[in-house]
This record gives structure tokens, sequence and C-alpha cells, in this order.
């Protein structure tokens, strides 16, 4: 038996696991259907949504935020961060574009979540 | 070869450098800070006493007063905060009364003007939030309050303009005689042969009199917390709130700010250490336990801030002003409270007798005239609009708690001996010093002065040595 | 030059835009927005986590697009803004002075103004905290604005003093930009945090979380050296024994949200010595005709979603109140007891409109196994049975339009928690 807060929204249901048998694990004390997944997928393979942010030439800020599209491996967390360094991406940018293309091959891409216009005067 | 070396930019070495530059010298200040007013200057209480505490016949006593009559026409002609707002001084227990008695002589034997002697009922008819406990006061007219840094700072820019050469960075480490006058030496290499000194050196004036001359003194730093409450308390007083002093100790005062905030304090412990600014636990509790004496409403929940400062004692009790035995060596030392008060005095005594000895001339294009920075907080919705109309920059407000405007801050790093750090901008403009405590203007005040300094942002520092605010790139 | 508009919104973050959106759908089009900073979004555009949107969008979103999401409705429906615009008062009667760059000093007569200002943090010096006072003590947000926005990473060594969300975000965002997070010390024996950034901003990265703790001295000179944390007893007066240095070079503080109000003061609205915002009804009105204020400015809130709704029924009411249907009638006040710290709103209307409302409180301790229930001079009209409530999540009461005729026509409203364990 594990106990865990779920992590997937503001609710943080307290949730009770039951994984002594690995094909059939038994999650209670969830709200939604979602609890109940992200228990088996924590213990199963654990992942976790990874926000930053990435420097922009030309924009009207100096950084631009992104996020994994969906969440990733936990034990890339670190390394997809380090991926983050090596990006500069140039303005303007829309919520949505591909920041670094699937992620340490894992499938997942980092996405921009925020507009940048373009600044002419930083050319 | 320079005429004059000051030693120190607190208020006394900058009166000192703006009061000699009206004659025709070669002025250098030096200070080990890395900007004016940065020691006891910065963190006092900001009062214009009356004169009515120092003993009669002492130095103290004599400037104080003569430094008090010279405010209303100074503060003009510098354009720095200063208010005479009164004083009161409130005696809690019947049987201290004698106590106020005792000032009040000790004040007319000073010749201090506008003393009374109120009872508690006339004493909360002025300033009705004080103690139901009051029995009397001491009321002082002549009672004021200034912003002492900006006051620093007006003198200095003044000294600058009109010619005196300000060296930041310079921690004076020998003087030794020399055939015309003195070879100072700094700290970090550089030298200075000039035919006078004037030591301004505040906490460290003993060490740089023991330099060079044979009567050797001490200073002890005496350090005092305080408390700054929110403007929005400003209410709680007019005039400046001392209690008597009592068997129990001094006590602690209550007063506005010349920016209309109330502070609180300050506790008084001597110190080892000349750097030992820290505030601590037990002595802010002690002052805000004084100050309920005076007002029992005070509440913790308006303060903003804390700080402490270092008062420059001296155990033989008096200031230390004049000529040293070492012909050409001058000090201002020991200069504590009613030090801020007596500054400007000490300044003219101080530069008359170095200028005579001297045999220095008056300019003639002396300009005692300095202009502070628009305030636009002040200002009128049209003089607000003039000067946008000016300078766009006026436009936008940076500092919200504040209302200080990019203009403002601008002007502050541009102008002579400008700012070059956060506290720096803090202390000529205010910007930071409000209810959220620089918590949402620093980004913004840090992108300005990289701009302004053509650094980076991770060169900026909160009071410049090692202090800077942020510590490198993330990417 | 005084120019004339029905609604003047202050404010361009999230409470702003939405009331925005819901004013021009009630068919309001005279509306201006002024917002201080250089874009719309307020503080959602340094908030680059992910958690927002469950409630509003139905999905997980960033701040940035969250923001985003409302400035696209503001534009679609072509709502004048004005960015880098400073307002400098509101007066009693609705003249509301700005500044700006372009204008100059702007003066406008609005028929109504929606304060959403926002909130600020709490500084160092308002919990009294004795040392030095050189670089490296920052609240959480400056550091999350310093690294989100500008791309500069504020200390190396960090300790968080507060385990409020904002502390918790930016323990694994320092952590994510390579700074070592020693421990986050928290002052009550509970987290005013969500329990999943404790998981997700902490375990995941085994920083520790000291409850019971606070910081009682700041070390360093020119920069933050360290900080000495020591254990409060139960009347969270620091144990000086259990005194223990922790070598850092930086401290955040995450010690509370305060409305920022110098605008309604000025205007003369009264405030909540509780809440820090505007006394209101439920129509988010202040006690000055035609003044209306939602979010943060009002009450701190725990989720932005919440903030949305709130504000667009601000804006849905500012609207009617310009076109005349909402009217400062008799009023009932909402009364908070046994354990309930306040409501909003603390006053209905009883103009004999009855329509569903939402009431939104605090309670002032962790209690277990009570019921939250709003009674009607003395009679249950809602209860709600909850295992455990603590100060650090709003309870959101929704009530349906019969039991908001229940409450309109009673002469005392009085929320309160009742059964469970005795509290203070």
């Amino acid at each position: 038996m594990k106990e865990m807060i779920c992590i997937n929204c503001p609710l943080g249901c307290r949730l009770t696991v039951d994984d002594a048998d690995r094909q059939n694990i038994i999650v209670t004390g969830n709200t939604c259907p979602r609890g109940k997944a992200y228990a088996i997928d924590e213990i199963t393979a654990p992942k976790r949504m990874v926000t930053a942010s990435v420097k922009v030439e030309g924009g009207s800020l100096p950084m631009v935020s992104v996020k994994t599209a969906r969440a990733i491996p936990k034990e890339l967390i670190f390394d997809s961060l380090e991926l983050l360094k090596q990006v500069t991406l140039t303005a303007p940018l829309h919520i949505g574009d591909v920041a670094v293309e699937n992620i340490l091959g894992c499938g997942v891409d980092f996405v921009v979540t925020k507009e940048i216009r373009r600044t002419c005067d930083k050319e | 070869m320079k005429d004059i070396v000051i030693i120190g930019s607190g208020v006394t070495g900058s009166a000192v450098a703006r009061e000699l530059s009206c004659y025709r010298a070669k002025i250098v200040v030096l200070e080990r800070g890395n900007d004016v007013s940065v020691g006891t200057t910065k963190a006092n209480s900001g009062i214009v006493h009356a004169g009515f505490d120092a003993v009669p016949g002492t130095k103290k006593a004599k400037y104080n007063v003569a430094g008090n009559a010279m405010f209303d026409e100074l503060s003009k002609e510098l354009d720095f905060p200063f208010r005479r707002n009164g004083s009161m001084v409130l005696c809690f227990d019947e049987n201290e009364r004698s106590g106020l008695e005792e000032l009040y002589e000790r004040g007319v034997a000073n010749g201090v003007t506008g003393l009374s002697l109120i009872s508690g009922e006339e004493a909360r008819r002025m300033e009705p939030y004080v103690s139901e406990k009051t029995v009397a006061a001491l009321y002082a007219k002549t009672g004021g309050i200034v912003s002492p840094y900006e006051m620093a700072i007006a003198y200095a820019e003044n000294a600058a303009v009109n010619g005196a050469e300000f060296l930041f960075g310079h921690t004076v480490e020998s003087i030794e005689r020399t055939e015309k006058g003195f070879r100072v030496t700094c700290a970090n290499g550089a030298a200075f042969e000039t035919k006078a000194i004037v030591n301004c050196a505040g906490v460290h004036a003993d060490d740089v009199n023991n330099m060079i001359c044979p009567e050797k003194i001490e200073i002890t730093p005496r350090k005092g917390d305080y408390m700054l409450l929110d403007k929005a308390c400003g209410y709680l007083c007019n005039s400046t709130l001392f209690q008597l002093p009592t068997k129990m100790g001094k006590g602690v005062l209550v007063t506005p700010t010349t920016h209309g905030n109330i502070l609180i304090g300050p506790t008084s412990t001597d110190r080892e250490g000349k750097e030992d600014v820290n505030t601590t636990v037990e002595e802010l509790a002690q002052a805000f336990e004084k100050a309920l004496i005076t007002m029992p409403t005070l509440s913790k929940r308006n303060i903003i801030t804390q700080f402490s400062g270092l008062r420059a004692h001296n155990p033989g009790g008096d200031f230390i002003v004049g000529e040293s035995s070492v012909k050409g060596f001058y000090n201002a030392a020991g200069i504590e409270s009613p030090g801020l008060t007596a500054a400007p005095a000490i300044a003219v005594d101080l530069a008359t007798q170095v200028a005579s000895a001297l045999a220095l001339e008056k300019k003639d294009d002396f300009n005692p005239v300095r202009k502070g920075i628009p305030q636009f907080s002040h200002l009128s919705d049209e003089e607000r609009q003039k000067l946008i109309d000016q300078d766009p920059l006026y436009g936008k407000v940076v500092c919200r708690c504040e209302t200080v405007t990019e203009g403002e801050i601008v002007n502050s790093i541009r102008r002579p001996l400008g700012a070059k750090d956060l506290d720096g901008i803090k202390r000529r403009t205010r910007a930071g010093m409000g209810r959220c405590q620089a918590g949402f203007c620093t980004p913004r005040l840090m992108e300005i002065l990289a701009r302004e300094l053509g650094c980076d942002l991770a060169e900026v520092t909160k009071c410049g040595g090692r202090s800077q605010i942020v510590t490198g790139r993330t990417k | 030059m005084m120019t004339e508009r029905n609604l003047v919104i202050i404010g361009g973050g999230p409470a702003g835009l939405a009331a925005a959106k819901a004013a021009y759908d009630c068919g309001e089009r005279d509306i201006l927005i002024l917002e201080r900073e250089n874009e719309l979004g307020g503080i959602l555009n340094q908030c680059i986590h992910n958690g927002f949107g469950l409630h509003t969008f139905k999905e997980e979103l960033t701040g940035p697009e969250y923001a985003q999401r409302y400035i696209d409705e503001v534009i679609k429906r072509n709502i004048e803004y004005k960015l880098a615009s400073t307002v400098l008062n509101v007066s009693r009667d609705k003249i509301v002075t700005y500044v700006n760059a372009k204008d100059g000093v702007g003066v406008v007569k609005a028929k109504a103004v929606i304060l959403a200002c926002g909130c600020r943090e709490r500084p160092r010096g308002a919990i009294n905290i004795a040392g030095m006072r050189g670089a490296g003590v920052f609240s959480a947000g400056t550091a999350q604005r310093l690294v989100n926005i500008e791309g500069y990473l504020p200390g190396k060594e960090v300790v968080i003093l507060g385990s409020g969300d904002i502390g918790l975000i930016m323990a694994r965002r320092m952590t994510f930009e390579g700074a070592k997070v020693k421990a986050v010390i928290e002052l009550m024996p509970y987290s005013s945090g969500l329990n999943r950034n404790i998981v997700q901003c902490l375990n995941d990265f085994n920083i520790p979380l000291k409850f019971s703790h606070t910081v009682v001295e700041i070390k360093g000179k020119d920069r933050v050296e360290g900080v000495v944390v020591a254990a409060v007893d139960e009347k969270l007066r620091p144990i000086m024994q259990t005194a223990e240095l922790i070598p850092c070079d930086t401290l955040l503080l995450s010690v509370g949200l305060l409305p920022e109000n110098e605008l309604a003061k000025g205007a003369g609205v009264s405030l909540s010595p509780v809440t820090g915002g505007a006394v209101v009804d439920e129509n988010m009105m202040t006690d000055v005709d035609g003044v209306f204020q939602c979010g943060n400015v009002l009450h701190v809130h725990d989720l932005v979603d919440f903030v949305s709704a709130e504000s667009e029924n601000a804006g849905r009411c500012a609207a009617e109140y310009i076109n005349g249907k909402v009217c400062a009638a008799q009023k009932i006040p909402v009364k908070t007891v046994n354990g309930v710290r306040y409501c909003v709103p603390q006053y209905l209307c009883a103009d004999g409109v009855y329509e569903p409302i939402s009431l939104k409180m605090r309670v002032a301790g962790v209690y277990k196994k009570v019921e939250l229930t709003v009674r009607a001079d003395g009679v249950k009209i809602y209860g709600k049975k909850r295992p455990v409530v603590a100060p650090g999540e709003m309870e959101n009461i929704a009530l349906n339009a019969e039991q908001v005729k229940a409450l309109k026509q009673a002469k005392e409203i009085v929320i309160s928690l009742e059964g469970g364990e005795a509290r203070a």
C-alpha cells in the first residue's frame, strides 16, 4: 500500500494505491479518472510536466516561457533542461511553436507558451 | 598638490566640502564607500534638534543652536526635505517633572527660543495619539525634521558643481607630515599631497586622527536600531516625540519623517565593530516596547522596514571640532547627536578657519544654489504634464508605492555624483522605499541602471562592493 | 483635459481582462483598461508553470497561456487598453487620473470604475527579521520575475521562507536553473500551498520543508551569507536554543500577499481589516456607488480561475450598473463566526433579485470533520460537510436562486463551521 498526493490539479487528492499486483493496481481516494492514471504512472513510470524558459533574439522580451507538450518521464527532467540551454529562438514567437522537437527521443516537444513580438530596435 | 583633503563624505564632510568650495582651492574628498552619505548619515533619526539637550557651554550646545537656525534658508538653497514640525519631550511620571524644567532651563541657557512647558492635556491636544499617561511636556517650536542623506547629497552635489573633487573607494591608510603639509595615502595606492586635512570620518575619525595627531582620541561606535512605519500611519504624530530620560534609561523617539512615514527608535548599544550594523531581535523588540510608552496604539502590522546605524560617540562627551595640535590638521570628530543639526554650523566654522589659515580667496563664480530632482509625486497635474512634455520618461512610473518615475531615476543617475547602485537611487529618489520595499521595482531599477551605466544587469549592485543583486544569466 | 468613459477598469491582469470581457458581453461598449506594465496579463506573465485554467477552460495551461486566452478575447472585442499607464488617483466621483509617456497626465470621468489592481507581496520589513541588509533577500515574486522574464539567477544557494505556492514554485524553478535550494521554512505547522506543489516542487527534488520554524536573523554584509533558522513555540515565538545557521547566498520570502488598495482608500472605499480589500456586496460593488472590485485586490485567491469568475461577475454588474439596473439598496450583512475568518461578499443586496451567487471564504485554522453552514435568521440554508478545512484553501459556496431568495429575505446571515473538534 502506498499513499500519494495526486498532482494533476489543485485539488491534490490523497490517493491510496495498492500495487501488490502490478498488473492490477488498485487506486482509491481519487475524484476523477486522471487520479487513477496518475497513481499507476507514478508506480510504473512517473512523469512530470516541465516548464522553463528559453533565450529569444530580436524579441520584445529577452526570454520566452516553454513547457513540455505533455508530461515527460521524470528522470529526463534535468537532461531536458540542459537541452534548453543550447536553444535560442528568434522572435516573433507564438503559443504552441515548437522550441525543441522530440525531447531526448521521448516523443514530446518543448513548446512556446507566450506570444513574443519582434522589436526592430533590437536588430 | 591639493589645498585641502577632506576625509569622509557624510553630512559633515560634504558640508565642509561645500563651504570650502566657495574659495579658490583644490579640494578633494576621500570617501571609503562608493557613494556619499553611506555611514552614520544614512541611518539616524533625521532630527533637527532645538538645542535644549546639550550642556550649556559645550561645542554641542553652540553648534546645535547655530546649526538649527540655518536650516530654513539652507534647505531652500540646496533643495532638500526639511520641516520645522516642532518637538516635544514627554514626561509620564509626576515625580520626574523636574527633569523637564531642567531641560527648559538648559535650553534657555543655550539660547533656544520658542520653548514652553505644557500640561499633559495640552500635549494630547496637539498630539492626540500620545499616551494618556503623559503628565507634562516640553514643547520646542524650533525642532525640525530633515532627510539626512538627501541633505548630505545636496551638500556634496553643490560642492562638486563648485569644483570639489569626490573620490569613492578611497580608504585613507596613512598620513605623513611633509615639508609643505601632508601626504595622505589610501589603501588602493592613491596618494595626495595637501596643505590641510579635515577629518570628517565619522566612526573612523579616531583612526584618522591617530594616524597623525599625538593627542589620541577614541570613537565608540554606538548602534541604534530603528523601525519605519507605513505612510498610512503618518497621521499618528506631527511633532517629534521624545521621552524624558529617566532612571530607566533614555527612551526612544517617535517622529514623522520628511516623507510622511513614522520612525521609531533608536536603541543604544556600544559596539566593537565599526561595520556592525545588524539589527537584533532583542533591540527591535525593545525599541517597539519603548515606543508604546509614547504611543500605546502603535501596531507592528504597519512596520515596513527596520535598519540600524552607528553613532560616532566620543567618550569625552563633546564634539571635537577645530585644528588639532598638528598645524593644518582639522577634526570634526565625535559628531553624534545633535551632529546632523550641528553640521551646517560646524562646516561654516571649519571652512572659515581653514580658509584663513591657507589665506584662501573667495571665488566670484561660486553658485550656492542646488536644484534637486523633481519629485513627481509632490507636483500638481499641470506641473507633471509640463515635466512629461519636456521628458516623456517622467510619464513612466517605476516605483508604484512612492510614485517615482523613470525620469527621476535617470536624473538621479546622471546628475553630479549620481547614483551607482540601487541604494543610491533609493536615497535620491525614494524608489524602493515604500511599502513593498522594492519588490516590484527592483528588476526595473536594475534595467535602468544597467542601461545608464552601460553594464550588464549582473553587475548591478545594491550598495557597491560585492552586493550584486543577481549571480548571472540563467542561460 | 477630461474625457468621459462609461467603464474604466484599472488593471489589465486576469481580473481586469475578465471583467472587461464580461462587461462587453453584457452590452457595454465604452470600456477603457489602464495597465501599468508594458503588456497585458499581469502577474500571470511571470507564472510560467502549469496548473491554470482547469475550471475555466477544462485544460491545464501555464500562466502566460491562460492570460493570452483573455487577452485574445479583449482584442477580439476591440476593447481599448492603455499600457505603461499608472493610475495616480481615483476620486469618489469616479474621476480617474493616470499617467503615461504618451498622454502625459490623463483624466477620465467614468460612470463606473472596476479596481482590479491585484496585490503585492509582504516584504522582509513586515515580518521583522533582524540582521544585515545586504543584497540577496528577495520576495519570491521578484525572484520569479528576474528568472522567468529577465533571465537572471538571483542566487545559487537558496533558503525560502514561507511555503505558500509562490515559494514552492520558486523552489522548483530555482532548482531547474541550477541553484541549490537548501530548505523551505514555514512558520505554521502546515503549508498554505497546494499539496500538489509540495509533491512536485519539493519532494521530487528532496528539498526539506521545515514546519513551525522561522528565520530569525540574516547574516552577511554586502550579500547574504547565511540565515539563522529556529523552531517556534505554539505562540509562534522563536525558540532561540534551537537556532541553527544555514549558509546560503539568497533568501526568498513567500510570506503572504496583501491587496494593493491605495487607490481604493483614495476613493473613500471602506476596506475590510481581515481581507485588506474592499467591503463589497454580491455585485462586487464597494460602498462607493459605482466603484467595483475584483480579483486579488479584493481578497487573495488561490486559483486564477476563481479570479476570472469573480471578475466576470464584477464586469457584468458594472455594465448593468451603468444601465441603471444595479442599485445600492438596503444591504444585509453576512456575518462569519466560529472559525470562518471572512466571507466575500460581506453584504447581500436586499433588492429581490434572486440569482445564483457564490460566497468565498477562508477559515481561521485547520479544522477536521466540520460542516460549513450558511444560516438565514438561524435556519440552515446550506451545509457542506468537510473532512478537513485549512486557511490555505479558499472555500467556495455556490448558492442557487432558491437559496439566495431565502438569504435575502433574512435579517441576518451567518456563516459558520459547525460540529467537529473544538476550536479557538
